[in-house]
Order: structure tokens, then sequence, then C-alpha cells
């Protein structure tokens, strides 16, 4: 029906809204300045909003029954080292348009609780969707580690400059820890390039890499996509990460970033180094359990609300990396479906915070208590996220969890034995933090003039209601795009695995 | 119809709870009301459209949720008869529920807020008991769970209903934990959740078992078909205990106490806290191929019989009084079910439902008539303040204590129900069935003294509360009475009426072929199970226990709370140690708090400050780079700026070259 390169225009559409703001001037009386201000911002909502839109007809192009990759562009770049070569598949689709729903939230909520240096800010948001759509489309592994590490730069920035107290040492341990972690994947693509004389990833994903040499790269990869995730134990960065993050940016960290290293394991360590993911399953079993039990534990007792979600995140990707490994339908799909929920649900539990952050000002949980007797409506909007998070039915949190659990108890029931205490563990993290803030007298003098949701904050909260609950009751619409790749996944890896056996 | 009766407790959830600003509070009362009493109306005909005509079983699909690889699963209603007892028990009480707290909650400033969470309670338990697999029922069970938690934390000021709220969802989820996992494992066994699938493939595919074969690797034991059946049933029963507040997973019950009395009554007493017995009553078809787990079933029934009476005997609180009580009845429910006595199980579950209820809106106008009074050691004398409720207490009472003449078919709801468990269970021969047998004669006998006790010291004697609440006293509004009748009428009659069709009472020619025609396959009895025949022909002292207990429980209560009132206190004094370990519920929470709270949120802080901070940020990032900074500032300060340094340093350097080339060199 189109014939436009529907891909590029959702990837660089961003970047084209962040070069219109670019040449706008702030002024620098008061009135200009504001008119500055409103036109930074009413930019960047459109564009984010109108790519939102158009990457929507990418969902509606697709075909759910095509198992490999659609909507494919491909120009010869650097001669035959690095091709611009963009693709989707019912793995990645749906990141795509997570991460463009998100991006009008992630503007809107900084609406107001930014005011120096909006216009950078701005552009570092646009500059940063398109990278991370750019991680999502890019069918040229090159192509994608460019992307991939690109996005720390504007995130490091937004978390450095427009962070809390202690940013800076943040932004560093943020930047560092993931660096560090992609310098070893760059080695393995360097590698892989060497072996099977491509960087197109469609060509990768047939190539059949030596036994010994999967085992390296399959360690290389995990250093990068470990961190990205995180997975325990290097986890610590995310904590402080979204402790100093603006609003926006755990929204976009919690929502996007982390489902990178999630998709990293779906793109390339499982279809293109099977043998060693078989051998390395154990690891990430052990791994997801330590991080479900340890950072539910941790959680609980954490004194500082985002500090407790960040946790909790850490907690939910063990989940999703644990499903991923289970290596059975129902793991891979859960694990998807939970990458989705979770961006939509920590996404909206961040914003939450943020609701009464701009309020109060602190994050403190003990300045807190009583909340719902000022803010009946916001009470509300925090419960149904605060169950999304404990995975309770009907809320999309539950689908995602309980497919994972299933799959992995059908691939090793002691597995799924203990990281089903998480369920419990999250219970109590999650209703205690709910009670000492929402719950209880109002007793604190601060807290007594606080007003309930204002529009722009409805306009935030209730979509993102509807969608998590939509998902809950029906998911269907996700599970027949990821259906024909994630079979496609497992078959592959079956056949590699009974191969090598032979 | 029954999309009907499923949905207008939802309708009225969404209109109270989205418009009920707007709808005010008397507009959300009525509207959500009169959808439920119009939903228990609808209830009533499909019972016996289900129960007394030829319509068969039934599945009716609504929306497909869930469908990916071989796992499909749909919204759908499943009907049979025991679907619809519970439909028939689940919207009766929500209904009378819903018209009492119209009275009972008028002075709060929150009520559309209190109707919404009633009828999403209501609309959470259709669901589960309507469900035809297991993850729609797991929809319910923790939406039941979610509704409980908003209501027992309803008054939410109250520091002690939010921490009660919190540790009922918690406990509840310790039970989800085993629910979740049995549901996992019936799908690795079946490949399908849904009931009918499962329950049309148990019998071959226990039949067909092979030597050594094994079917399930759970925690590292390979469990053969029959192992792995068993494990699946206690995975589901720990479930049913958390639900169902059983030994062990009790803790939660008696401070649910702290939500207003009818949600005590609706959830706490007929409808939620049964979901257990339904779950296992429901999935009769596998328990029955597992001895071992009805066996436990069986033992878990009959401790938490007498553990819960025992306690129940020195509570002083009337609403926890009432609660220790349902936990203990619950606990006869399981012990029937375990010894395969399901039609029993549900039965009481019915009668339960009615004088349970009774007794709860009973407490509840009492504790209206007393300004909120609940502590029972001041109350006394209330029989001639508020005589209709006192009389409506006295009918749940001997509902409750099973009043009937024995040896026929005359007597209140509970005298049927309970004294049929009773029987069962001596009949039974599975494991524990005597230990059990003799727990619950023995929980008779509390029961009837608690029940009598509690009567006595809030009606009887001298009137104990000050003369200011005295002077307000004043009997309930109507709206609050019709209610308790209604209930009363079903406490008296519900066992001479359903008896026939629940437990094959009745004429003991055919008492099998009404069960049949009445229950059909909604439950299931293995081909060694003959309970059914058996508990007719029980010894006559058997028959007579229960009634020697009624009586010797209401002789003993009379005697310490009439006759001699300074009895109990001498008691007291005498064990002092038997009372504080019975006052203190025998120090579950306690030895809970020690062994699962504190260690947890030890653990917690030390994974955090020593785990997170000490280890992995320590050695890892800050480490490295305070490292870094130390090397450089070193590095720093071998830049003295003399030759002679330099050189020196030159020197060794090489020197450590040359060795290092001659010893490499010869190896």
């Amino acid at each position: 029906m189109f014939d436009m390169p529907l891909l590029t225009i959702v990837t660089f559409l961003p970047l084209v809204g962040a070069l219109m703001i670019l040449p706008i001037t702030m002024g620098d009386k008061d009135g200009e300045f504001e008119l500055a201000k409103r036109n930074v911002r009413n930019v960047a909502l459109f564009t984010t909003i109108v790519t939102f839109l158009i990457s929507l007809l990418i969902w509606v192009e697709f075909d759910n029954s095509v198992a490999g990759f659609q909507m494919e562009e491909n120009v010869e770049w650097i001669g035959p080292f690095m091709s611009y070569h963009l693709g989707v598949d019912g793995i990645s689709m749906l990141f795509v348009i997570l991460t463009t729903f998100l991006m009008p939230f992630a503007i809107l909520a900084s609406w107001t609780s930014i005011t120096k240096n909006i216009k950078q800010y701005m552009i570092a948001f646009l500059i940063l969707e398109t990278f991370m759509i750019g991680v999502f489309v890019a069918l040229d592994i090159m192509v994608f580690y460019v992307f991939f590490e690109a996005g720390l730069i504007p995130m490091f920035i937004i978390i450095g400059v427009w962070g809390g107290k202690r940013r800076v040492y943040a932004s560093f341990k943020f930047f560092l820890y993931t660096l560090l972690g992609s310098v070893l994947m760059l080695l393995a693509i360097m590698a892989m390039y060497w072996n099977a004389g491509t960087t197109d990833i469609s060509v990768l994903l047939t190539h059949t890499f030596p036994a010994q040499m999967q085992t390296w790269l399959w360690l290389a990869f995990f250093a990068s996509l470990a961190v990205k995730m995180p997975m325990w134990p290097v986890h610590t960065w995310l904590p402080d990460a979204h402790v100093e993050a603006p609003t926006a940016g755990s929204v976009i960290l919690a929502g996007v970033l982390l489902k990178m290293g999630g998709y990293g394991f779906l793109r390339f360590s499982i279809p293109m180094f099977p043998l060693a993911t078989a051998d390395f399953t154990w690891l990430i079993f052990a791994l997801s359990v330590i991080a479900i039990i340890y950072t539910s534990l941790v959680a609980l007792m954490q004194e500082d609300m985002k500090k407790l979600i960040a946790y909790s995140s850490v907690a939910h990707m063990g989940f999703v990396t644990m499903g991923m490994f289970a290596l059975n339908n129902f793991g891979i799909q859960g694990s998807i479906f939970q990458m989705l929920s979770h961006g939509l649900v920590s996404g909206a539990l961040f914003l939450s915070v943020g609701v009464i952050y701009d309020r109060m000002h602190t994050r403190e949980i003990d300045a807190y208590g009583g909340v719902v007797h000022r803010m009946p409506k916001y009470a509300v909007v925090f419960m149904i996220f605060t169950l999304a998070n404990v995975g309770l039915p009907v809320t999309s949190g539950f689908v995602g969890e309980f497919l994972i659990l299933l799959g992995t108890f059908q691939a090793n029931s002691t597995v799924a034995f203990l990281a089903t205490t998480g369920v419990v563990l999250s219970a109590a993290y999650a209703l205690w933090l709910y009670r000492r803030v929402i719950f209880g007298r109002l007793e604190k003098e601060s807290l007594k003039s606080l007003l309930d949701l204002n529009s722009r904050e409805k306009l935030i909260l209730y979509p993102l209601v509807v969608a998590v609950i939509f998902f809950g009751v029906y998911p269907t619409p996700v599970f027949d795009v990821t259906q024909a790749s994630v079979d496609a996944l497992l078959t592959n890896y079956h056949a590699a695995i009974s191969q090598a056996g032979n | 119809m029954i999309h009907a009766i499923v949905f207008f407790p939802l309708i009225g959830f969404l209109l109270a709870g989205l418009f009920g600003r707007s709808l005010g509070a008397k507009g959300s009362e009525y509207v959500t009301t009169g959808l439920m009493l119009a939903s228990a109306f609808l209830s009533w005909i499909v019972f016996f459209r289900v129960g007394f005509s030829e319509i068969e079983p039934d599945t009716v699909p609504v929306l497909q949720w869930i469908n990916t690889g071989n796992l499909t699963i749909n919204w759908a209603f499943r009907i049979d008869t025991l679907t619809a007892v519970m439909l028939v028990v689940v919207n009766t009480v929500s209904s009378l529920v819903h018209m009492y707290s119209i009275g009972y909650m008028h002075h709060d400033p929150h009520r559309p807020r209190f109707f919404a969470f009633l009828s999403l309670f209501t609309f959470a338990m259709l669901a589960l008991v309507t469900s035809d697999n297991l993850l729609q029922m797991f929809f319910g069970w923790e939406g039941v769970g979610l509704a409980s938690y908003l209501l027992i934390g309803f008054w939410y000021k109250k520091p002690s209903a939010n921490a009660a709220a919190i540790k009922a969802f918690i406990v509840n989820r310790v039970g989800d934990f085993g629910f979740a996992l049995g549901i996992f494992g019936l799908f690795v066994l079946f490949g399908s959740i849904e009931f009918s699938t499962i329950f049309a493939n148990v019998p071959e595919y226990m039949a067909n078992g092979k030597d050594g074969e094994t079917v399930l690797n759970f925690l590292g034991y390979e469990l053969s078909r029959a192992n792995a059946i068993t494990v699946v049933c206690l995975l589901l029963f720990m479930g049913a205990m958390g639900k169902s507040a059983q030994f062990l997973l009790h803790t939660w019950l008696p401070d649910a106490m702290e939500g207003p009395t009818p949600v005590s009554a609706l959830i706490h007493a007929a409808t939620m806290v049964t979901a257990g017995v339904f779950l296992v009553a429901r999935m009769s078809p596998v328990f029955e191929f597992s001895p071992v787990a009805l066996g436990f079933v069986t033992f878990i029934g009959g401790t938490t019989a007498i553990f819960a009476a025992s306690v129940g005997l020195v509570q002083n609180d009337i609403k926890r009084v009432i609660a220790y009580s349902t936990c203990s009845q619950l606990g006869y429910m399981f012990a029937a079910l375990g010894v395969g006595a399901f039609g029993a199980g549900i039965f009481h579950l019915f009668t339960h439902a009615f004088f349970k209820a009774l007794l709860f809106l009973g407490a509840g106008s009492v504790i209206h008539a007393v300004s909120d009074e609940q502590d029972m050691r001041r109350m006394g004398g209330l029989r001639t303040h508020i005589p209709k409720t006192y009389w409506m207490m006295i009918i749940g009472t001997v509902a409750l204590t099973g009043l009937g003449i024995p040896f026929t078919p005359i007597g209140t709801a509970g005298f049927f129900s309970k004294d049929a468990i009773i029987e069962s269970v001596y009949a039974g021969h599975g494991l524990f069935s005597n230990y059990t047998f003799a727990m619950l004669v023995i929980a008779a006998f509390f029961t009837s003294f608690y029940s009598w006790r509690l009567i006595f010291m809030t009606f009887h004697g001298r009137a104990r509360a000050s003369t200011d609440v005295m002077d307000h006293i004043h009997e309930s509004p109507r709206v609050m009475l019709l209610p308790l009748y209604i209930l009363a009428a079903g406490a008296l009659f519900a066992g001479i009426i359903f008896a026939g069709q629940f437990i094959g009472h009745g004429t003991h020619t055919n008492h099998e072929e009404w069960y049949n025609v009445f229950w059909r396959t909604a439950l299931f009895a293995g081909e060694s199970n003959h309970i059914l025949a058996e508990f007719h022909h029980v010894p006559w002292l058997v028959k007579l226990a229960p009634f020697i207990m009624m009586v010797s429980g209401f002789g003993l209560a009379w005697l310490f709370y009439i006759r001699s009132p300074h009895l109990p206190k001498q008691l007291a004094h005498q064990h002092y140690g038997l009372y504080k370990f019975l006052l203190n519920k025998w120090y579950f929470d306690e030895l809970y708090d020690l062994i699962f709270v504190r260690p947890a949120k030890w653990l917690g802080r030390f994974l955090w400050k020593k785990g997170d901070g000490w280890l992995i940020d320590g050695f890892g990032p800050d480490g490295v780079s305070a490292r870094v900074v130390d090397i450089t500032n070193r590095v720093v300060k071998l830049q003295s700026g003399y030759v002679y340094h330099y050189a020196f340093a030159m020197l060794i350097g090489v020197a450590v070259l040359l060795t290092w080339s001659m010893f490499g060199g010869v190896s």
C-alpha cells in the first residue's frame, strides 16, 4: 500500500524535529523566553505524536504470518562491510511501537518540571528516540551497534545535566558500566565479521559459527546485554541512574533502554549462538533467580520511591531473562510480552512518582502518608499501576509473568519454584510502598495543600491505565504479531541443537 | 442469562466506581443493590433449572484471552450444579449484604466507594465460580483477594486496618504461589488447563501408567504419574489453604475483621473464604486419584477445626469469635472433602453461608447498637434492648451448633450438614480419618460452647456498657433487619429442604438417585469411593455424638456465664499458661514475625547495604574508580623531578628485562 521507506521515516523523524528546534532562539526577555519555551515544547510533542502515529502504520502494514523480516530497506553503504539495512519482524516490531508510544508521555512529563535549558533537553530526547528506534529496526549489526552505543550519549547528558543531586556520579556510573560491556560486544562483532564475511543480521542468522567460537561470542554479547538488562550482579547502576534521572529520563530508561538487553538476547545470542545458549542456560537461570529474590528483598527495604521501583525493575527483568532461556514458546512469548508490559507499567510508575515529586520535591517514602485524602484520583491510578506491577490478573503484568513461569516450569520446575516466590515478595514491597505513601492519616503539614491530578497529568496517566488493562484482558494482538517469529526462532534453535548432536 | 448474572455486579462496580460522585451516595447504593438483587434472582432460576430439571451442564464462551502455542484460554462460563450452588450462595448473600450496608454504612462519607468494592468483589467471585479453566479461576481468585484487600483496608486512616489488609493479601499470595505451581504442573501433565479436558483425561492417564516412568521432575524428584498427581493436588490445596484460612495460613482471617462488618459477613464468612472448598470440590476428578492428597486435606481440615475452635473459646472481640468459628467450620468442610464426601462439604458450605452471614450481620447489628463497641466484656444484657437482633442471633447460633432432633429429618441447617460431615469422616477410610473424626467431635463441643458464650456475654447478664452507650442503644433499621430475617429463614430451613439433593438424605430408598440427579457430573467420586452409601450406616452413637457435644457445650456455657460467672476467671487463673496460649492464638503471629517477617527485612537491608553497597559497588565501579585515583596519585608522586631517580628506575627496569629474557629464554 505504501511505497514509502516507513522505517526510515519513523527512525529519523524525531531527528528532524530536533533540527527544527535547533534554530529557535530562547531570547532574553521574559515574554520572548516564554514564547520560545512554548515553541520548543510544542515542536517536541508534535514530533513525537506524529512519529507515534506513523509508527502505527508499521503495525497496520505488518504481516503477522511472516516469520522473517519485513519492510526491508537495504542500501549499500561502506562497501561490503556495512550496509544501511533496516527491517522488522515479530520480535522487534512492537518495541518500535513501545518506543514511539512512550515518547509523547516523556515529553509531557517534562512540560513544567524542566525549566533550565529546555531546548537542549528536548533535542536530547528527540535524538535519543531516533537512536532507540534505530536499535530495533537495524538489520546490519554495525548499524545496530552504532545506535546501541549512541543512545548512551543523550541519556548520559539527560541524567548528568537535568538530574538530581548526585547526577554526575550516577551518569558516569551508567555510562562506564554500559560502555565497558559494549566494548566486548564490539570485539565480538568484529570476530563475527571475520568469520562470516558479513555484518548483515539476516545473513548472520543463517550462518553457523564454530561451536568453540560461539562460547566466546556468547559471553562477549552477554557482557554487554547483561549490563543493559540489567542482570544481577551488574545491576547497581540502575537504581542510581533512576534516582538521579528526571522523570522522563526514568520513563525512557525503564521503558525502552532496558528492553534493548532483552531484545539483544533474542536477536543475537539465542539464534546466532544456539550451542552456547544451551550451555549457558544454567547461568542465566541462576542469575535470574538470584535477581528476582535478591532485588525483591532489597526493594522491600528501600526508603526512596524511585529506588524501590528501580529494584523492582531488576526483579522483573529477571523474569524476562529466565523466560527467554526456558527456550520454549511460553517462555519466549511471555518474556516479550513482559518486556512490553513492563515498559508500560514501569514507565507509568515513574510518571506517577513524578506527579508527587513535582509537588513535594522529595522521593523519600517517609515524607508522604495519607496522600489519598488530598489526591483520590491519583490514588486510584497509582493503585492500578501498583497492582499491574504485582502482576494481578487483568493487568498486562499478569499475562507475561504467567507465561514466563509456565514456560520455565516446563523447562525446569525448580527454577520456576524459586522464581514464583517473587510473586509473594513483589506483593509485599509494592503494597507496602502504596500503604506508606497513599494510606494512613494525613498528618504532615506539607502534604495538606496537595492538589489532585491536573489535566496534563490525567492526559499522561489515563491512557496508560487503559493500555495496561486492555492488554491484560485482551493480549491477543501482541501474540499474533510475535507468534510466527517466535516459532521460527525456536525451530531454528532446536534444529541447530539437534544438528550439532549428530 | 448467565451473562447478566456475572456482569450485573461489574456494571454496578463501574457505575458506582466511576460515576459515584455524580450518582451520589444514595444513587450508588440503589444502583449496585438493585443490580445485585436482579443477579441473585436470576441465580435462583439457574439453580433450579440446572439442579432440578434436565438441562445439561454447559459452557458459554465469552472472549478469547490468551492464545499462544498449544495454550488456548478463553473467558468462559461453565454452568453445572456446583456453579449453580455457588451462584446462589454468592449472589444471595451479596445482595443481602448490599442491602444491609445501606443501613450499616449510612454515616460513612465514602459509600460509593464501598458499594463499588462490594460489587467488584461479587463480580470476581462470580468469575471464579463460573470459570471453565484454571486461569480464569486464578483471575477470580486474585480478584477476590484484591477486593478483600481493598475492603479490609476500607477505613484507610486506621493503621491497623492497613496492616491487616496487606497481611491478608500477602498470606493469600503465599497460597497463590502453590496454586500457580499447581496450574503449571497440571498443564505439563495434561497439556491443558481447561477443566473438561483435564477431567476427561485423568482416569485414562492414571490407568496407563508404566512402571519406572517419570512424568514430572519437581525440585529434583522424578515423579511417577501417581506421585505427580499428588504433588499437583497438594500445590492446588496450598492455594485453597491460603484462601480458606486453613491451619498455618489462617493468620490473616482474624485480622481481616478490621474491615466493616458487612464485609466480614460477605467475604470472610460466606463466600470468598469458601473458594478453597470450591476449588477442591471442583477439582474432585483429580483429587480422587490421590489418596495422599485427600488424606492431607482431611488432616488439615480436622486440625483447623480444633485449632480455631480452641482459640475461639477465649476471644473477647465479638467479631473475632465468629471469625475463628468460620475458620473452624471451613476445617469441617475440608475434612468432608478429604474423605471423598464432596456433597457433604459443599452442603455445609451452602448452609454455613446462611447462618454465618446471619451471625456476622447480627453481630454488626449489635455493634451498630452499642456505638461501635466490639468487646463483649463491655456488652451484656442487650436482650431486652435489641430483641429482634437477639432472636436472629439465637437462630444463627442454633443453626451453627446444629440443633435438631437426632434420628429424625427435623433440624436446623447445621444439623444436617455438620452431622453429615462428622458421620462421613467416621465412615471414611482415608489417612487421618480417625484422627479427624476425634478432632471434629471435640470441635463440635467447643463450637457450642463459644457460640453460647457469645450469646450469654452479649445479651444476658448485667449490662456492662457505659450509661452513655446504653442511652443511645437502638434496634437497627428495617433495611438492616430484613436481610437478617431472610438469612434466618435459610439458616432454619435450608437443611430440611435441600439435604436430599446435596447429600442424599431424606427417603432412605433412593438417596443416591436424588444425589446423582442433582449433582450429575459436577462432583466426581472414584471407583472405591462409597462414602455416600456408607455414611448413612454409621453406629447410632456416632450419629448422636454431635448432639451430645452440642448439649454439653451449651450446658457448660450456661454454667460459666449465667450460673456462676466467676468460674471462667478462676479457671483462666489456674491454667494461666494455657489461657495465654489460646488468647494469643497459639502465638502464630509472633512465630511468623520471628521466622519470616524479620529475617526478610534484615536480609533485604543486608543485601542492599552489604551486597549492593559494599560487595558489588565496592569491588566494582566505586572500587575500580577509587583504585584508579589512588594509582594516579602514586604515579604523580613518582615524578620527583630528579634525574637520578629516573636513571635509577631505568636501571632497575633494564635489570628486570635482562633477567626475564635470560630465564625466559632458558625455559
